[in-house]
């Protein structure tokens, strides 16, 4: 029961890290990119490659699999995205759905489409035994660490956000990006910044869910809907609401897949649309749509 | 304006073109002219419909839905089902798989009421993702995974006589067109009245068709009901001529294909699903027979360049040459 808990824990958080950048693009710059899933696919690769083809240790490959991500990010929000910023919703869903497409394919292409295969590291392996026979809680250690890195990730993520001379700044841009730009702050910039580290989190995500999540080419397709579900469950005013959602989601999904096999993934949606009629701006928006 | 000018204009946005009627003529030519290809133009005939029928939501109300393929997997498996446990007469079981396809629709209509584009995306998106799961796991009803085989129909009763379908999928062809073409009548009448114009005049402005008295959440919930019944029937039509329903009927990449074929098309006026379908095929076929495994990162180029110059801008050939001002508010 705990160990279920436990490891819902580890998924929601796991999602998380996965989400927030999309909640950022999302929510703070209103473009919806359903190709979120892309850069989490392509740190999950950057990570696996290096570590199969090279040999890095895993611990290694993570930064690498976030500059890897940030670097495309950075460079595809500079040459695709940017112009797309101020098109009607439809146009974004389909040019990020063409790019899902095409990273699918591209991706078969030139690595293949079985599923890939980490090994992690000896002392990330196995699990610890705690408590009792009534009360046994298994902690695995991986998940564990998956833990503490999104923790540690949320909480740096959280004080940028709110604290720092950044986070002010672009929270001025999205409330008014021509009266920010009036004040001197450089919006494109802002705005590719946080693309680049919102892409970079979901490649470190990816490098970290690899071995829990899977890594095949079709991955953005497959949990595209899970990141929209964080982000419009949780609500994309405030970074918190997504955190909820993601321990929410990662909670009922290992739970649901565990007492309901049969049922599978279809708690999730329902629970999703259900919360989306009753709230439809997220459960912890606060204030109404624009 | 007078009220005879008025009338007169009216009048004028209900009257025949004279490329509809071409097109009309076109579409009866072609089963007689190219029966050789009837099955290519089968799938393009529902894919057309298909495409009609997220118009109506799309291009006349102004929804956005990324799940419209759960109205076309329920009315293929509605009408493989019929066929199969109860009756295999062909236009019983497109009527019964309508009327579901239908009333399924009418209770959708009351999610995607409120809320944003993105709360519309992610309700249509999960509903569709619902049914898949559904469609997964009730597997001794739908067959899971392996898909649902084994659907005999009858032959088709017309007045010219008893058809049955062919391996050529002449009847089918013809039996598509014929459903397409009566659908497609009765949307042209639906958006041409009244109640066609209030959609768009809350697709264009929501707050203020609302203020002038026009019943907005009712109207969604009627289009949006049509345009599911016209779905559930090209599900019912790919189910009936193919003898098979698989989960791809309900896969995501449906729901993707039908809203590329409208932005191909255009949206807003009824045909675009009609010329996006054609072309959409036709480039399928093509890159498909070139490169087999990998046409899907063609279909993405497209889409992302198509996307990045505007997509209004394939429909006007004169415009390409011209510098593209920008929508920058």
């Amino acid at each position: 029961m705990l160990t279920l808990l436990f490891d819902g824990v580890a998924y929601g958080m796991l999602l998380f890290v996965l989400a927030v950048g999309l909640a950022v693009t999302l929510g703070l710059m209103n473009f919806i990119n359903l190709a979120h899933g892309a850069f989490a696919m392509a740190g999950g690769y950057t990570t696996v490659l290096l570590m199969n083809k090279m040999g890095v240790p895993f611990l290694a490959t993570l930064p690498i699999a976030f500059i890897v991500s940030a670097a495309a990010g950075a460079l595809l929000e500079r040459t695709l995205y940017r112009p797309m910023y101020a098109k009607p919703h439809l146009d974004q869903v389909l040019f990020s759905i063409g790019l899902v497409f095409m990273t699918v394919a591209g991706v078969d292409y030139f690595i293949g489409s079985q599923q890939q295969i980490m090994q992690l590291p000896s002392y990330l392996q196995g699990r610890f035994d705690l408590g009792a026979a009534s009360e046994y809680i298994g902690i695995g250690k991986y998940r564990l660490f998956i833990i503490v890195v999104c923790a540690v990730l949320t909480v740096v993520l959280q004080a940028v956000l709110s604290r720092s001379r950044f986070g002010s700044r672009l929270r001025a841009a999205v409330d008014d990006p021509r009266v920010a730009s009036g004040l001197g702050i450089d919006v494109n910039r802002v705005f590719l910044l946080t693309f680049a580290v919102g892409s970079g989190l979901a490649g470190l995500g990816g490098a970290l869910g690899a071995e829990i999540l899977g890594l095949d080419p079709t991955f953005p397709l497959k949990f595209m809907i899970y990141f929209l579900i964080v982000v419009s469950v949780g609500g994309t005013t405030t970074i918190t609401g997504p955190l909820l959602a993601a321990l929410l989601l990662g909670i009922a999904d290992v739970a649901g897949k565990y007492y309901v096999p049969k049922l599978g993934a279809f708690i999730v949606y329902a629970l999703m649309i259900l919360i989306l009629v009753w709230r439809p701006q997220g459960l912890f928006a606060r204030g109404a749509a624009k | 304006m007078s009220v005879r000018s008025v009338r007169n204009s009216l009048k004028q946005a209900t009257a025949w073109r004279w490329w509809e009627v071409a097109l009309l003529m076109a579409a009866a030519a072609s089963w007689f002219l190219l029966g050789k290809h009837a099955l290519l133009l089968n799938e393009i005939a529902i894919l057309a419909l298909f495409a009609v029928s997220l118009d109506l939501v799309l291009g006349y109300a102004g929804i956005v839905s990324l799940g419209h393929a759960a109205f076309f997997g329920v009315g293929a498996y509605s009408a493989a089902l019929f066929a199969k446990h109860v009756m295999p007469d062909p236009w019983l079981g497109l009527a019964l798989a309508m009327a579901i396809s239908a009333a399924f629709g009418a209770l959708c209509s009351l999610l995607i009421l409120r809320g944003s584009d993105l709360t519309r995306l992610m309700v249509t998106l999960g509903v569709a993702s619902i049914l898949y799961e559904l469609a997964n796991k009730l597997s001794d009803i739908t067959g899971g995974a392996d898909g649902l085989q084994g659907v005999v129909m009858a032959p088709l009763i017309t007045p010219f006589g008893r058809f049955d379908f062919d391996l050529q999928g002449r009847v089918a062809f013809g039996y598509s067109l014929t459903v397409l073409v009566v659908l497609l009548l009765v949307a042209r009448k639906l958006v041409q009245s009244p109640f066609g114009v209030s959609l768009k005049a809350l697709r264009d402005n929501r707050l203020r068709a609302a203020s002038i008295g026009l019943s907005v959440n009712a109207r969604i919930a009627a289009v949006y009901t049509v345009a599911a019944a016209l779905a559930g029937a090209a599900g019912a039509l790919t189910a009936q001529t193919s003898g098979f329903a698989s989960l791809d009927v309900l896969d995501f990449h449906r729901s993707a294909d039908v809203l590329l074929v409208l932005v191909i098309g255009g949206t807003g006026y009824l045909y675009g699903g009609i010329f996006g379908a054609i072309a959409l095929k036709l480039l399928h076929d093509w890159i498909a027979a070139w490169t087999p495994q990998y046409w899907t990162f063609w279909i993405g180029l497209f889409l992302v360049v198509l996307m990045l110059v505007g997509r209004e801008r394939l429909l006007k050939p004169w415009t390409w040459m011209r510098r593209y001002k920008g929508s920058q508010p």
